[in-house]
């Protein structure tokens, strides 16, 4: 049986490591107000993104002369995966959801025979698949000196794997991330973003406007597609920036809470110790007495 | 005078949105103005100085690039970056013009076309700076 010094030394350990928990809960939760509003803030952009791609779009997809990021490669053997984590852990089971989401995704390819490259950005994701995958991650980049996620990031992304589709080491690309639903749920979701998925305009929507072009419309489609994906990579980062968040509070919320429960049955069995052996004390000394 | 509506976004932000008189983009192919009632048009822009006229008083604001966009509900411009003449950081300006200047020797082919155009942009942009603030 522990002293009643170990146990006291117990509870202010725990006590302490509420108190951690409880401030990173409260840190999560004001960075997390951040990263919603800059989540909000670049929401108009990325919507008016898609009203003209589709517009566009719908309109090039069919001809012959369309470009190999709408159109595909015309084969789909060669896939690579795009995971999108935090850099730091302490946030429940989010980076390990957006992992688990590839990883069955890599592997329901392979059965079928495809090839699966990764392309990992955040250390987490990064180290988790490296036990399985460890040949087929082609690149790996790290945000963590990254302090305010900025449009360039993206675009330094979106960078790289245009190089690489350029250089046709790969058909389709597909983005993971975690979308960021509330503060409680947060969903991990795959995106295909090589070749790019339009959205058929809703029937009911009426005759789309008819734009004039200048430069023509080709033209603008290919200044518009390589954009586009740097906005769909900017957008995953900043819904994955505020999800990490959300599901860090949430756990040091958890966290906090049992340090607390934690703390209460110490300090009973604790008290009760020490009630004990100030009973057992008063005993002893009445029965020395009675002796005498 | 009819005013429409105007949003100018970039993916940090929305920089501008209300009703506007005029705004004068630079285009790709050329500076052109819009007014309230203009014809839909998709145009890309390029890198230069986006005037908004309303009620008699000019705001300038810097865009690098993008896409405007004019529909019956107003005009759209995506840019990549826009930032208010006021706002911009003169020297940090100086020094990106500089560092595109000392890229130029590593390109080569259309990428050095595109390079030298786009530093064509960026140094007007300067050039009108500096002369309205003259004024």
């Amino acid at each position: 049986m522990a002293s009643l010094k170990d146990m006291r030394v117990r509870i202010a350990s725990t006590k302490a490591t509420q108190k951690i928990t409880k401030a990173m809960q409260m840190v999560a939760a004001s960075k997390l107000r951040r990263a919603q509003t800059a989540a909000e803030a670049a929401r108009p952009y990325a919507e008016k993104m898609d009203a003209v791609i589709s517009n566009i779009a719908t309109a090039a997809a069919g001809s012959p002369g369309a470009p190999a990021l709408l159109a595909g490669t015309g084969n789909d053997q060669v896939h690579l995966l795009l995971v999108c984590t935090g850099e730091r852990g302490l946030s429940g089971a989010f980076n390990s959801s957006i992992v688990r989401l590839a990883r069955e995704r890599a592997l329901s390819l392979i059965a079928q025979g495809k090839e699966v490259k990764f392309f990992c950005v955040g250390r987490k994701g990064y180290e988790q698949l490296r036990r399985q995958f460890d040949k087929q991650i082609v690149e790996h980049l790290d945000l963590k000196s990254v302090r305010q996620l900025g449009f360039i990031n993206a675009e330094d992304i979106a960078r790289k794997v245009l190089a690489r589709f350029d250089a046709g080491e790969f058909d389709v690309c597909t983005l993971f991330y975690s979308r960021f639903k509330s503060v409680i749920s947060q969903i991990p979701t795959a995106q295909q973003i090589i070749p790019l998925v339009v959205e058929e305009p809703a029937a009911n929507a009426g005759p789309s406007t008819s734009y004039e072009y200048e430069p023509e419309e080709d033209e603008i489609l290919t200044r518009l597609l390589p954009r586009n994906l740097a906005v769909q990579i900017f957008r995953a980062l900043l819904e994955n920036n505020a999800s990490f968040y959300g599901a860090q509070m949430s756990a040091m919320d958890n966290a906090t809470r049992n340090a607390g429960d934690m703390i209460r049955k110490q300090t009973l069995i604790y008290n009760r110790t020490r009630q004990a052996q100030i009973t057992k004390e008063l005993i002893e000394i009445i029965s020395g007495a009675e002796a005498l | 005078m009819a005013t429409f509506h105007f949003d100018l976004v970039s993916p940090e932000k929305l920089a501008f949105s209300g009703e506007v008189d005029q705004v004068d983009v630079p285009g790709v192919e050329g500076d052109f103005g819009v007014l309230a009632g203009h014809a839909p048009v998709v145009a890309a822009v390029r890198p230069g100085i986006l005037t908004i006229t309303s009620g008699g008083t000019h705001q300038k604001i810097i865009v690098l690039g993008g896409l405007a966009e004019v529909s019956e509900k107003g005009l759209t411009v995506l840019a990549d970056v826009a930032i208010s003449t006021q706002e911009l950081d003169r020297t940090q300006f100086a020094e990106t013009i500089a560092e595109m200047e000392a890229k130029l020797a590593e390109k080569e082919g259309s990428e050095l076309d595109h390079a030298i155009e786009r530093l064509d942009h960026f140094k007007s942009i300067e050039h009108q700076i500096s002369t309205t603030a003259m004024h």
